[in-house]
C-alpha cells in the first residue's frame, strides 16, 4: 500500500495542526471543577477538563502539573481555551502560557466573585469562543503534521502476538515521513531495558533512557511491599495469561516496530523539540496518565492497542483502538476501532495490519469519531510525583 | 491459510508457546506455528490451556528460564512438564 500523503486538518496559529476542534473548559485547580462544569452545561459543544489536583503542589510535581495542564491547552486539537482558578495569579499564569500559541484563550477567577458570577462571565466568553471555533474548516495537511503517540493496556499475551507489533508496523513504514511519534510506559520496559536502549538512535540517547528508567525502577523499589503482583502486571494482564512484567515488557516494546530509533527522551509531558520521529517518554504505565501526558506533549491521535479490553479514552486526544484478543473483539465491540485478531488464525499477516491501522488512523484524523469518543471516555489524569506541601 | 493453529511461538528459540484458541481440551494433540521461521509443531497439551495463555513446549525443572520472544521472562518455581499450562503458579520475575 502507498502511505498517505495528506490529511485534513485545522492548522492554528502557531502552525501546528489538530485534527479535532474543541473548546475546553480548563480548571486551574480542583475546586474550580464545580464552576467549569458548569460552564460547560451553558455552553453546548464545550468540554470541562475537570481534575483533582492545582494546589499546594511545590517543586518538580508543581511543575509537572503546569506542564500538563498548559501542554493541554496547547495542544492543536483545542481551538480555544476557557481557563478558570479559585485566585487570579496562578490562573494568569496557565493563561499566558497558552496564549503563546496564539490561540484565544481567556482566564476567569473566582476570589471575590464566587461561583454564579465566574460562571455568567465564562459561559459568555465561552460562547464567543465556540462560535468562532465553529467556523474553522479543515485543509489538507502534509502527513508529516501528524502527531502519533502510543500506549497499550489491559495486554495480554495477545497484545505481544499481534496488536502491538502492529502499532510497530505502522511506526516503521511512518518512519521516512517525518511524522512525530512518541511511546512511553517506563516500568513497562522492565525487563527489556537494555533492548530499548539499543534501539535510541545514538549511545547519548541510549543513555539518557537508562538514566530515566533506572530511576524508575529505583522508585519502583524503595516503595514495593511485594513483588507488585496484580500491580505490574494486573489481575486484568495475568488473567490474559501474562506472567510476568519481563514477559509484558517484550509484548510492550513491539510497539516500536523492527527497524525505528528514537530519537530523545522526554521528560513526563515534554514538547519533543528535535523534529520528526519517534520519542521515549517518562511516564506511568497506568493508562490515563500515559495518555494525558502525551496529549500535554501536543500529540493529536493515539493508537492503543489492547488484549483484556481497556476502555479508555481522553478529553483531547482521539484515542484509536485495537485488539487482537478475538473474545475481546466479540465481547467489547463498541470499544473497538480495529480488529485484528485475523492475524492469530494466520489470515491476516502483520503487513497488512500495519496498513489497516494507517487506514483506520487516517480516517480518524480525517474527522472519523472513534469508539471512545462516542462513548464519552473522557479520562484526563494528572501523574502526580508525590504529596502536596 | 490454516485455521488449525491452537498455539502461536515467538521465536526459534522459546520454550514456551500462547494459546491462540478459546480453549485446548484436554489431552488434545495441539499445532503450534513458529512465526520466526513459518515451522510447525505439535504438542500435547496436558491439561485445558485457555487463549493467551502458555503452553511449555519442554520439560523444566525448578530455576530454569522461560525464554519468549527469544529473550529471559522469568525464572521456573515448580517443575513443569512438556505440554503444562506455564503461568503465575510456576513462573516468577526475576525483577523486583
Amino acid at each position: 500500500m502507498a502511505l498517505p500523503e495528506t490529511f485534513h486538518g485545522y492548522r492554528r496559529e502557531n502552525n501546528r495542526v489538530g485534527i479535532r476542534n474543541h473548546v475546553i473548559i480548563l480548571p486551574v485547580d480542583d475546586i474550580s471543577n464545580a464552576c467549569a462544569e458548569a460552564v460547560a452545561n451553558n455552553i453546548k459543544g464545550t468540554v470541562a477538563i475537570p481534575h483533582s489536583y492545582g494546589r499546594l503542589q511545590f517543586g518538580a510535581d508543581l511543575e509537572l502539573f503546569f506542564r500538563t495542564i498548559i501542554g493541554t491547552g496547547k495542544n492543536p486539537n483545542v481551538a480555544a481555551v476557557v481557563v478558570i482558578g479559585i485566585e487570579p495569579k496562578w490562573t494568569q499564569r496557565v493563561v499566558d502560557e497558552i496564549a503563546k500559541t496564539g490561540k484565544p484563550v481567556e482566564g476567569f477567577y473566582i476570589e471575590r466573585h464566587g461561583d454564579i458570577e465566574t460562571t455568567m462571565k465564562a459561559s459568555r466568553k465561552a460562547k464567543e469562543f465556540l462560535q468562532w471555533a465553529s467556523e474553522k474548516t479543515r485543509e489538507e495537511c502534509p502527513i508529516s503534521d501528524l502527531w502519533i503517540s502510543t500506549k497499550c493496556g489491559e495486554s495480554d499475551t495477545t497484545s505481544g502476538l499481534a496488536s502491538c507489533p502492529t502499532v510497530g508496523n505502522m511506526f516503521d513504514k511512518l518512519d521516512s515521513k517525518n511524522v512525530h511519534m512518541c511511546f512511553g510506559e517506563t516500568s513497562e520496559i522492565t525487563g527489556a531495558e537494555t533492548v530499548c536502549e539499543a534501539r535510541a538512535k545514538s549511545p547519548e540517547v541510549g543513555k539518557k533512557f537508562m538514566k530515566t528508567w533506572n530511576e524508575y525502577n529505583d522508585f519502583i523499589l524503595a516503595n514495593k511491599t511485594n513483588d507488585l503482583s496484580e500491580s505490574q502486571p494486573t489481575a486484568g494482564n495475568i488473567a490474559g495469561g501474562l506472567t510476568t512484567i519481563e514477559e509484558k515488557a517484550f509484548g510492550n516494546m513491539q510497539k516500536i516496530g523492527k527497524t525505528i530509533k528514537y530519537i530523545d527522551v522526554l521528560e513526563p509531558a515534554e514538547e519533543p523539540s528535535k523534529g520528526g520521529g519517534l520519542y521515549f517518554m517518562d511516564t506511568s504505565s497506568a493508562a490515563a496518565e500515559c495518555v494525558t501526558l502525551q496529549a500535554a506533549a501536543g500529540f493529536v491521535v493515539h493508537l492503543f492497542p489492547t488484549g483484556q479490553g481497556n476502555i479508555i479514552g481522553n478529553p483531547i486526544e482521539p484515542v484509536i483502538k485495537l485488539t487482537a484478543n478475538p473474545l475481546t473483539a466479540r465481547t467489547m465491540s463498541e470499544h473497538i476501532d480495529l480488529d485484528v485478531s485475523a492475524i492469530l488464525r494466520r489470515e491476516m499477516n502483520m503487513n497488512e495490519a500495519g496498513d489497516a491501522l494507517i487506514k483506520e488512523t487516517m480516517r480518524v484524523a480525517n474527522g472519523r469519531i472513534t469508539c471512545a469518543e462516542a462513548l464519552g471516555h473522557k479520562e484526563f489524569v494528572i501523574t502526580k510525583l508525590y504529596r502536596s506541601a | 491459510m490454516s485455521n488449525t493453529t491452537d498455539f502461536i511461538v515467538h521465536d526459534k528459540e522459546d520454550n514456551v508457546g500462547v494459546v491462540v484458541v478459546e480453549k485446548t481440551p484436554e489431552n488434545h494433540e495441539c499445532t503450534g506455528w513458529v512465526m520466526e521461521d513459518d515451522s510447525t509443531i505439535k504438542i500435547k497439551a496436558n491439561t485445558s490451556i485457555p487463549l493467551g495463555h502458555k503452553i511449555a513446549l519442554q520439560d523444566f525443572k525448578t530455576g530454569d528460564t522461560i525464554i519468549k520472544y527469544g529473550y529471559d521472562i522469568g525464572k521456573v518455581v515448580q517443575d513443569i512438564k512438556k505440554g503444562d499450562h506455564v503461568h503465575v503458579h510456576n513462573v516468577k520475575t526475576k525483577k523486583w
